[in-house]
């Protein structure tokens, strides 16, 4: 960039300072120009949905060597015409912020600190507790007739739960008799 | 709407570039009031009587649409001389009984209807206890109450208790005045209201309501919108393109979660759940879930369907499809009722799927003390939200109120799987289900929460014996195709289940396919379709340019795919377009079909001139005329004669916690409302001089819900670094509150700080001749959830008090303290509590 006589008028700043608009042309250099959007290299792109609000944007996601690159909007969608608000485009840092927990934790009872737990066990033992629990506080009647179910266990589910997961839910707990199943609709 | 819902709302700017005029009733002037052509502060709790006189603007000058409420309402319908009115009884309805605190509706029949109403199958008509007992009105997420389809009417409308005159009446104290007294709004801006939605209603032009969870959280949040349908209804904007009441639903899925529910109370498709005390086998059940007229008629193919999904060949003819392995409800099994359970130590293990009570939920504290007496506890999300982490950080350690060495609570922490690392649907405020392709694996030990359930099912069923009460988890369908190492199940497998399939095994297409006979499996018979040829209709992604401007082609809506519901109304009597500007759905005589621009929301071939033949059933019992399919009678309900808890007419009762008085009726409050006299969680006396002030939730654009998917973001964060209150130039001053600095927010639950706010987008209104100030707190904020930004939990302030037609909390307009300074540590927060309840 520097070399020739002339790099001097084509430098950004003293062009924008001779009075050319800075959200034009005039912002553009050679490294500008080299630069490539992140979506041109991505390995795939799935199509996708913003997580938070009920609108329902269309997300378009990028992946690179197995992490999420990017995040736009999707300009397909009749809904959103490829807007995403400032939610929707944070999300690649939703899925990518480094407080995200990805390993299972345990607090065991009157215990003062976590503790780590492989997932198979974890899912073991709330097995085992579920029906533990369901036995311990079956309920065939109530005042004479059949109810069939547990008052012990009960369940609090987010409205970012995809259908079919609460489909899933319902079903199983039905199955158990555990009738207590809430959800952020509610709330 | 532009705050909250945003990309949504450039709808509403394009509008308005082309003419719509865009008014904004709000208590606090935010984005969308900026854009607005009016804003109009009001009151936080008063909607009805702002609501209520527009009703009765439209009915004393007779602007209503008449040809619509004639043949599309039930208007001209007579009510039983039984009825009387809040105006008779001075803020009750016939049929209250004061020591239950629950209405028995037999009362609010139509004429000629009394003695089935009193007696017959409707749970709703059944008697207004039962029906509160268990939220009975959300099972009318997809249609009304049972209701006899053949009554009286005077068309003439004259008819001193036909539905309009009763109304007439009912609303006629509903006046520009008053709402100037209850809701601070001048009678010049009430006038300017009126003038534009009756101006801009009738067959060229209609107008439309968006609202969102501000209608809602109230002890009367049902009425709110029954309101607005009342006003709608009357002036023709129901069913018709530009018209509406827009629900804007304030989370990805939240409506997919009422219609595939994870609610106590209903099955998935709005089907209720069998009651100990009424149903005792499956016919039973279905004389009284819903009417046997309009399409609920078919509910026993839905049921039967839905049975057939679950137990697959256990469930026959014979056995009443397993109908009795559904647990049955005996009352109110609610969130907040379960969080009663847990502290009284009946609850004993808790699931908290991408949920965070701790903080989210009305009344922290209580909830907080339900989890610390739980056996064990399963927390299901992408961070260490409160809910996982209460025992060690939870604000009761720093009053001395909790010790993390006594709490007994076994918690497990499960990483989930993100938005973009499964596969599946959401359902978005327009009915609209939208599938995401999986973009990658979730890393470490996160999952989906469909292989959380899948899996777990699995290993229960293994662990499960002979035993007569295991029979329903070992004959349970749960076999689905699983996909990788982490032998992750198929969401299409799983959506493939809900659509349903018919005897051929091949997927159906339309509900209207669904058979009584156990021949067809259906999930939830509202999204039979989805499915439909074996093909994904959810994923379908043709471009919106590439599309009519109702874009059929993207995603897949709810019911057969229509995109607006009861469109039949935007046709006339005849089936002719109101008007060219308005024409949707249309008769095409030639053809003998419904045609237009939607998916018609009606029977194709049924002729406008349709009479049904004497004795039908089912969608066969409605004429051609009768738009709203889902209603025994084909009618929009502007009075309703059964299926609410608290009245068939809405009536202005001021919040739990008010500092005002009723002026309207001696009845001060909702006389159904649900109430908690615990301990744990107690009110601020009405009208108390220690809680001055209306206080008002509500949410950012740059934050989400509780914070847990937006405050350990670091954009977001930084966009909103800090809770604050938002309060007036004139209370600031009073109060000697300093921009920028700190002030304790005070209810009889507790205290809590943030930073100040004066701004002049929360104006003090004159109420009752004196000065009433309404506080805004934003309530993303709580001191975890690895929270770049953290705050105390305004859902701490909340009391426990519920609509009692669908237990929804009143969070949007309670009473409470403003001091300047932050709040108190450790026991003095306790002492300071003391103090204000010592009054
Ligand atoms: S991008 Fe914003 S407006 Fe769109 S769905 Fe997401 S949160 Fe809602």
């Amino acid at each position: 960039m520097a070399g020739g006589k002339n790099w001097i008028s084509r430098w950004p700043v003293f062009r924008q300072l001779m009075g050319e608009s800075g959200r034009g042309d005039a912002a553009r250099s050679a490294r500008t120009d080299a630069l490539r959007p992140r979506t041109e290299k991505a390995d795939s792109v799935a199509r996708s949905i913003c997580p938070y609000c009920a609108v329902g944007c269309g997300q378009l996601v990028y992946v690179k060597d197995g992490r999420v690159s990017q995040i736009e909007g999707d300009p397909d969608s009749p809904i959103s015409r490829g807007r995403l608000c400032p939610k929707g485009s944070a999300s690649k840092q939703l899925v990518t912020h480094p407080g995200r927990q990805t390993q299972v934790l345990y607090r065991r009872p009157h215990g003062t600190e976590w503790e780590r737990l492989d997932l198979e066990t974890a899912m073991d033992m709330i097995a085992d507790r579920v029906v533990r629990t369901r036995r311990e506080t079956w309920q065939q009647e109530d005042e004479g007739k059949v109810v069939r179910r547990t008052m012990g266990i009960a369940s609090l589910g987010g409205a970012t739960l995809d259908n079919e997961e609460n489909y899933l839910m319902k079903k199983l707990y039905t199955a158990l008799g555990a009738i207590q199943v809430e959800n952020q609709a509610r709330i | 709407m532009a705050e909250c819902h945003p990309v949504g709302f450039q709808w509403v700017v394009e509008a308005r570039a082309r003419g719509a005029k865009v008014f904004h009733i709000d208590p606090r002037f935010t984005r969308t009031s900026a854009i607005a052509d009016r804003y109009i502060p009001i009151r936080a709790g008063s909607d009805i009587v702002l609501l209520g006189a527009l009703v009765n603007h439209v009915l004393t000058h007779e602007l209503d649409f008449r040809e619509y409420v004639l043949a599309y309402t039930n208007a001209s319908t007579i009510v039983s001389e039984d009825f009387q009115d809040t105006e008779d009884l001075d803020g009750l309805f016939s049929g209250f009984d004061p020591e239950t605190r629950a209405y028995d509706p037999s009362s609010w029949a139509y004429e000629g209807t009394e003695e089935a109403a009193a007696g017959l199958r409707g749970e709703q008509l059944e008697g207004g206890r039962h029906h509160a007992e268990a939220a009975g009105a959300e099972q009318y997420g997809s249609g009304g109450a049972p209701a006899p389809s053949k009554s009286p009417t005077d068309p003439t409308l004259t008819h001193p208790r036909c539905v309009y005159q009763v109304l007439k009446r009912h609303f006629a104290r509903y006046t520009p005045e008053l709402v100037a007294e209850l809701c601070g709004i001048s009678p010049e801006d009430f006038a300017e209201l009126a003038d534009a939605i009756t101006a801009n209603s009738g067959r060229e032009r209609t107008t439309a309501w968006a609202y969102a969870v501000g209608w809602t959280q109230h002890t009367v949040g049902a009425q709110y919108i029954r309101t607005a349908s009342i006003l709608q209804l009357l002036l023709g904007n129901m069913g018709r393109p530009g018209g509406g009441i827009l629900a804007l639903r304030g989370h990805a899925s939240i409506q997919g979660s009422t219609d595939i529910p994870t609610l106590f109370n209903i099955l998935p498709g709005y089907l209720p759940m069998p009651h100990a005390h009424r149903h005792e086998g499956l016919d039973d059940y279905l004389s009284q879930a819903g009417p046997d007229t309009g399409f609920w008629g078919r509910k026993r193919s839905y049921t039967v369907s839905l049975l057939k999904a679950w137990w697959g060949d256990a469930a026959t003819e014979e056995n009443d499809f397993c109908f009795d392995y559904l647990p049955r409800l005996t009352g109110d099994h609610g969130h907040y009722t379960t969080v009663m359970g847990q502290i009284d130590g009946t609850v004993k293990g808790y699931f908290v799927v991408g949920e965070n009570p701790a903080v989210g939920s009305s009344g922290g504290k209580a909830q907080r003390l339900g989890l610390a007496n739980l056996d064990w506890l399963v927390v299901r999300d992408l961070t260490l939200v409160e809910t996982a982490t209460f025992w060690k950080d939870g604000p009761e350690l720093q009053t001395g109120e909790m010790r993390t060495e006594d709490i007994a609570t076994e918690v497990f922490f499960l990483p989930a799987a993100s938005h973009v690392e499964k596969e599946g649907t959401f359902t978005n405020t327009q009915r609209l289900l939208q599938w995401r392709e999986k973009a990658l694996e979730p890393p470490g030990d996160c999952r989906s929460d469909l292989s959380f359930y899948y899996h777990l099912g699995k290993r229960i069923r293994q662990r499960v014996g002979d035993d007569e009460i295991d029979r329903p988890l070992r004959e349970l369908t749960w076999d689905y195709p699983e996909h990788g190492e982490q032998r992750e199940p198929s969401g299409e497998a799983v959506l493939r289940e809900i659509n349903g399939t018919g005897p051929d095994g091949r997927t159906l297409s339309a509900y209207t396919e669904l058979k009584a006979d156990g021949s067809t499996r259906c999930g939830c018979w509202i999204y039979c379709g989805v499915y439909a040829d074996e093909v994904n209709q959810a994923a379908r992604r043709k471009p919106g340019s590439e599309q009519t401007w109702v874009a059929p082609e993207w995603g897949w809506a709810w019911p057969a795919n229509r995109r607006m519901l009861y469109n039949r109304a935007s046709a006339d009597p005849e089936g002719r377009p109101w008007s060219e500007r308005k024409a949707y759905i249309w008769w095409d005589a030639d053809k003998g079909e419904w045609t237009g621009h939607d998916v018609p929301d009606f029977e194709k071939n049924k002729p406008p001139d349709y009479l049904p033949p004497d004795g039908a059933l089912a969608e066969a019992a409605l004429a051609g005329t009768d738009p709203f399919i889902m209603q025994p009678d084909g009618r929009g309900w502007l009075y309703a004669p059964a299926g609410l808890a608290d009245g068939p007419m809405p009536a202005h009762y001021e919040p739990h916690e008010s500092p005002v008085r009723n002026p309207l009726y001696g009845q001060q409050s909702n006389p159904a409302r649900e109430i908690y006299p615990r301990a744990e969680s107690p009110y601020n006396p009405p009208e108390s001089p220690r809680f001055p002030h209306v206080l008002t939730t509500y949410r950012l654009t740059e934050h989400h819900t509780a914070g847990a998917m937006s405050r350990p973001l670091a954009h977001l964060a930084e966009l909103q670094p800090a809770l604050f209150c938002e309060v007036s130039p004139l209370l600031a001053a009073e109060l000697g509150l300093v921009n920028g600095g700190w002030a304790t927010i005070v209810t009889t639950r507790t205290a809590i700080e943030a930073r100040v706010l004066v701004t002049d987008r929360v104006r003090p209104l004159r109420i009752q001749g004196r000065v009433i100030h309404q506080i805004g707190l934003p309530y993303h904020w709580g001191w975890g959830s690895g929270g770049l930004t953290t705050g105390d939990a305004v859902n701490d302030l909340l009391p426990i008090v519920l609509d009692p037609n669908v237990y929804i909390q009143e969070g949007k307009a309670v009473t409470c303290d403003l001091r300047p300074g932050r709040r108190p540590r450790g026991r003095a927060l306790l002492d300071l509590i003391e103090e204000y309840r010592r009054g």
